[in-house]
């Protein structure tokens, strides 16, 4: 805790990035009840307002308050990253775990499967999953959860396969606890703060893939707020000069994206001071 | 001797790219057969009844076994057959080899853009710590991974199309007033100054800015980061220390010294910007209505279109494979380490 407090004084950046961090929390968890207007209701009485008083961020087409559909949005888009990185999470944690504690074949066919999926440039390869399986909200969290897989995999393999000769790991094994007791108790809490680093830094990035998906018309279907379909929505009306239907949750995409690699290289700070950039 | 062993290398590296190749291609060939319902019964039509969807299964190849049914695949693939596009009606490798052009320009001018400014920001940085070149830089580097593709290149319309008029509309290759150049490398640019116009020459090159800009901007900050941190330690190095002791001139102990050194990770780091950027350039080409492939498969996909889509996909990842190898044998031929003590 004391050292915890010493590197947010030492780095204010990081400060920030636990802030926003929170801010996109709160925002996840009360915005529908703070939204000042319904997202979804319509009023062409007031469409294509520009950012004023009684709508911070302007109107859309619809004369559908942007503010409060940026708000509700933050839910879903953090919900998405949220599960395809813990799905990429467990079962990397639990693959790359066996992978480098058992090495073999396991070890060989799992680094050949990693190699498959990174030789795909990894967009693309969402794309073509998510074409395969079908448009859904689901399967945008699955391919992500895929094209994230390996960065999992390969941490985990490499933090196990250099402690699996440890002396506390023979120590534990001498004592005559069982290989599975000796993976969860023993070493999967040794390889969790660099897992937990990669989580978020790639919390971001799936934040940015998942809106990337949906901004090209995959997943996520209108009306329904979302920050990349909201900037596809937007797009057409950038170059009638209309710049608040696209900028405001572009912008509210990049904070959560700019928090979560902050937040990533602060908690890397904090775990390992020496692999500082 | 080296000579030889460095040929071996080469060699090996190349053997080295057919596992990733089959693992590429086996996996498209598993997303093809993943699509969601009974292709049969989708390319029979509406109207179709129990024999006619039967017929083309047994056309389609589908009522074989799955391993026969990948021979047939590979063996359709190594004759250039991908499929035909629902959309269009013409075959899925003719459609992309058309738009394949578009893409690559646009993504080789952002990464030369990149390359030109990354490099020598990263090489300031990492001479001048702490000063505002290295805050700059790490400013760049963090907002460049943070930004999103699409919304960089909406913002940048607004201001240079919208705002100031420099820039003309977002449009495609190039504005309706001018032809395309005869094509000799599908390359606008190139085409155009081979053809000695340099009116269509400067026209294509208004409508390749934003879009190349907005690509380049998102390529930069990896290509930044390492080469900062790459002549960071290489700057720290003893043979640096001892070419400094031995009077040599600082322009001559940065560049042939620490700059040719730090270059090798750089490159290396190339080859994953390049699989961001053919990602991204997805995006950019929605964006800017590029007409290449990107825009070509996200129409594809909206209209369910799944041949020219695994089509898109296996020609990107193919593409990614190629210029890994590349980089894999460029790197081979500079670093006279390698293949000397081999």
């Amino acid at each position: 805790m004391q050292h915890f407090l010493y590197v947010l004084r030492e780095n204010p950046i990081t400060v920030i990035a636990f802030s926003l961090f929170a801010l996109i929390v709160f925002a996840a968890l009360f915005g529908p009840l703070l939204a000042p207007y319904d997202p979804l209701a319509s009023n062409p009485a007031r469409a294509l307002q520009p950012p004023s008083w009684d709508h911070w961020f302007g109107t859309d087409q619809l004369g559908r308050d942007v503010f409060s559909r940026v708000l509700v949005a933050t839910r879903l888009d953090l919900t998405i990253a949220v599960a395809a990185v813990t799905i990429s999470f467990a079962i990397g944690s639990v693959v790359g775990t066996l992978a480098g504690y058992y090495g073999g074949l396991l070890d060989q066919a799992v680094g050949r499967v990693t190699d498959t999926i990174m030789a795909f440039p990894l967009f693309v390869l969402a794309m073509g999953i998510v074409a395969a399986m079908g448009n859904t909200v689901e399967n945008i969290v699955y391919a992500t959860a895929i094209i994230n897989l390996p960065f999992y995999i390969r941490v985990a393999r490499a933090e196990v396969s250099v402690r699996r000769h440890a002396g506390f790991v023979e120590a534990a094994r001498l004592a005559g606890n069982s290989d599975a007791r000796l993976l969860a108790m023993h070493l999967f809490p040794n390889i969790l703060p660099p897992m937990m680093v990669q989580v978020s830094l790639n919390m971001g990035w799936a934040i940015l893939n998942a809106a990337g998906l949906s901004f090209i018309g995959l997943g996520v279907r209108p009306p329904t707020p979302e920050w990349g379909i909201m900037v596809a929505e937007g797009a057409t009306f950038i170059i009638s000069g209309e710049w608040w239907l696209a900028l405001f949750p572009g912008a509210a995409l990049m904070l959560a994206v700019f928090a979560f690699n902050l937040l990533g290289d602060g908690l890397r700070d904090l775990i390992d001071p020496r692999r500082r950039t | 001797m080296a000579e030889r062993s460095r040929l071996e290398l080469i060699g090996r590296r190349l053997l080295s790219a057919v596992p990733s190749v089959f693992g590429v291609v086996l996996v498209t060939f598993v997303l093809t057969r993943a699509l969601p319902g009974d292709p049969a019964v989708y390319f029979a039509g509406m109207m179709a009844d129990e024999a006619s969807i039967a017929e083309v299964r047994q056309r389609l190849g589908l009522d074989r076994s799955w391993v026969e049914q990948f021979f047939a695949y590979v063996w359709n693939l190594l004759q250039g057959d991908l499929g035909r596009s629902l959309m269009t009606g013409r075959p899925v490798l003719t459609e992309l080899a058309e738009r394949l052009p578009a893409s690559l320009e646009l993504t080789f001018v952002a990464l030369l853009f990149a390359i030109g400014v990354a490099v020598p920001l990263g090489v300031l940085a990492a001479t001048r710590p702490d000063s505002w070149v290295d805050h700059l830089c790490r400013v760049v580097v963090t907002a460049g991974v943070s930004l999103p593709t699409f919304f960089t290149g909406l913002f940048l319309v607004y201001i240079f199309y919208f705002l100031l008029g420099w820039s003309p509309s977002p449009l495609g290759r190039l504005d309706f007033l001018y032809f395309p150049p005869p094509h000799v490398t599908g390359f606008y640019t190139i085409d155009s100054l081979l053809a000695g116009d340099f009116e269509t020459f400067r026209a294509a090159l208004n409508q390749l800015a934003l879009p190349a800009l907005t690509l380049g901007l998102f390529s930069l900050a990896p290509i930044a980061r390492m080469t900062r941190a790459s002549m960071l330690q290489t700057l720290s190095a003893d043979f640096v220390r001892t070419a400094r002791a031995m009077g040599l001139a600082g322009s001559t102990v940065l560049w042939t010294y620490a700059f040719r050194n730090a270059l090798l990770p750089v490159i290396t780091t190339l080859g994953m910007v390049f699989s961001f950027m053919l990602g991204a350039n997805v995006l950019v080409e929605r964006v800017f209505s590029w007409p290449g492939v990107g825009s070509f498969a996200v129409d594809a996909l909206v209209a369910s279109d799944y041949a020219a889509v695994q089509g898109f996909v296996l020609t990107m990842a193919l593409l990614f494979v190629l210029v890994n190898l590349t980089i894999d044998i460029i790197y081979t031929l500079i670093d006279p380490r390698v293949g000397v003590e081999g």
